[in-house]
């Protein structure tokens, strides 16, 4: 049986953890308006940007361009997003789990799989793991910008072309709401143009300046870029929705421990109490 | 996308064009009602007018302008992509700031620390960076000393 001492101790170190848990509860819910915001002004210009390649590539060969060209898909590489701090409930567990799953069945269909991680998180588990081929890793990256998510866009795509991999996938976390995230696999290379392209636009022939291949040339290399940025700038939004979700049980649960522990803490003292009493009643019963 | 999300994204006014300026991190310019616009296509300037031929160029480094009815509207874009429409001009920029939203100063110190970095570095991935970026910042030196806030 603990003393009053013990549970009153118990009672203050699980009210400290219950400040700390709100306090990041609080600054994950503000990054997460941020990142929300940031994901919302990233859509128009990837979903321009697909438009255009909608059009480009329908005025144009396919397969005149390496980035579209399909080939058997011996190697494999698996891009995964991940975070570099924990503390965000599943959110890492998910798409790592799914990471593993997707290996496997790649691996077991006889193809050779490359694991790139971005994140700490995802780093640290497949190098403590053995069985996967660990690719170049990204870490540390702190808040998102075009430019750090160009240079994850822009090593892929030259081991792309240099013919390392044929095929690429991107796994990450989709932002869907703060309660809801989704683990979501894309094929990223070769890059497949959705086949509708803009009704008002494709009957007519462009004007292409210089060359239509030219633009196509500059512009998919441009394309996995965006695509790499939007999806950390999800992942970022999802990461902090899975933190503050998970802090806020995490308060929730310090809530209703320190209220047990209270009742305990009362119990024992009027135990206490109680006895106190019968043993003075006690005491002077005996010596009448 | 489906033909609807296409429509929405066509309006506009009868005889003017639909403007889009987009950048990665957001959208910068979205008019329904632009008469013309001159960009800097990577094979020289060109200038649009309601009705043009299809066409989608480059862009290179520059200063963008269109006119709203009488007034003229100056922006620096740092390369990307133009599709020009019969009705519509849509620029994909790497990176778009309008010329009152320049801040010189600040404009002027990124200019000499990439010029620095360009010194230090020489024909290293580095300095193909500092190199960008001193054109960015001499871009936007250019467009904010000619229509920037006074």
């Amino acid at each position: 049986m603990p003393s009053l001492r013990d549970i009153k101790r118990k009672i203050t170190s699980v009210k400290k953890t219950q400040q700390i848990t709100k306090a990041m509860k609080m600054v994950a819910a503000a990054k997460l308006r941020r990142a929300q915001d940031r994901v919302v002004a990233a859509r128009p210009y990837a979903r321009k940007m697909l438009a255009v390649i909608a059009n480009l590539a329908a005025g144009v060969e396919r397969a005149q361009h390496p980035l579209l060209a399909k080939r058997e898909p011996k190697k494999v590489k698996l891009l995964v997003l991940t975070s570099d701090r924990g503390l965000c409930g599943a959110y890492n567990t998910n798409i790592v789990r799914k990471a593993v799953e997707t290996v496997r069945q790649l691996q077991a269909e006889g193809k050779e799989v490359k694991v790139n991680v971005v994140g700490r998180k995802g780093r640290d588990f497949f190098r403590k793991r053995s069985g996967y081929t660990l690719g170049k890793v990204w870490s540390e990256l702190g808040t998102i910008d075009y430019e750090k998510a160009a240079d994850v866009g822009k090593n892929i795509v030259e081991r792309f072309a240099a013919g390392e991999t044929d095929e690429v996938y991107l796994l990450y976390n989709e932002f869907k709401s703060v309660m809801q995230q989704k683990v979501t696999l894309e094929k990223l290379l070769p890059v497949e143009p959705p086949d509708e392209a803009d009704p008002f636009m494709a009957a007519v022939d462009y004007l292409y300046e210089p060359s239509a291949e030219a633009i196509l040339g500059s512009i998919l290399p441009k394309h996995i870029e965006v695509q790499v940025y939007r999806s950390m700038l999800e992942s970022q939004a999802s990461e902090m929705g899975s933190r503050m979700t998970a802090m806020d049980s995490a308060t929730r649960n310090a809530k209703d421990m320190i209220g047990r522990l209270t009742l305990k803490f009362n119990k024992q003292r009027q135990a206490a109490i109680t006895k106190e009493i019968s043993e003075i009643v006690g005491g002077a019963e005996a010596q009448k | 996308m489906s033909s609807e999300d296409w429509k929405k994204t066509m309006v506009a006014e009868k005889g003017k064009m639909l403007l889009e300026i987009v950048a990665p991190s957001r959208q910068v310019v979205r008019s329904e009602r632009v008469d013309e616009v001159i960009a800097p296509g990577s094979e020289g300037e060109f200038g649009v007018l309601p009705g043009h031929a299809p066409f989608l160029t480059t862009l290179k480094s520059g200063m963008l302008s269109y006119r709203e009815g009488a007034d003229w509207h100056y922006l620096a874009v740092d390369w990307g992509y133009a599709e020009v429409g019969p009705n519509r001009v849509i620029i994909l920029a790497e990176g778009a700031d309008r010329a009152a939203e320049i801040d010189l100063s600040e404009v002027r110190r990124a200019k000499e620390q990439a010029e620095l970095a360009m010194k230090e570095h020489r024909e290293s991935l580095d300095y193909e960076k500092a190199r960008i970026e001193l054109l960015r910042a001499m871009t936007r030196i250019q467009v904010a000393e000619k229509h920037g806030q006074k």
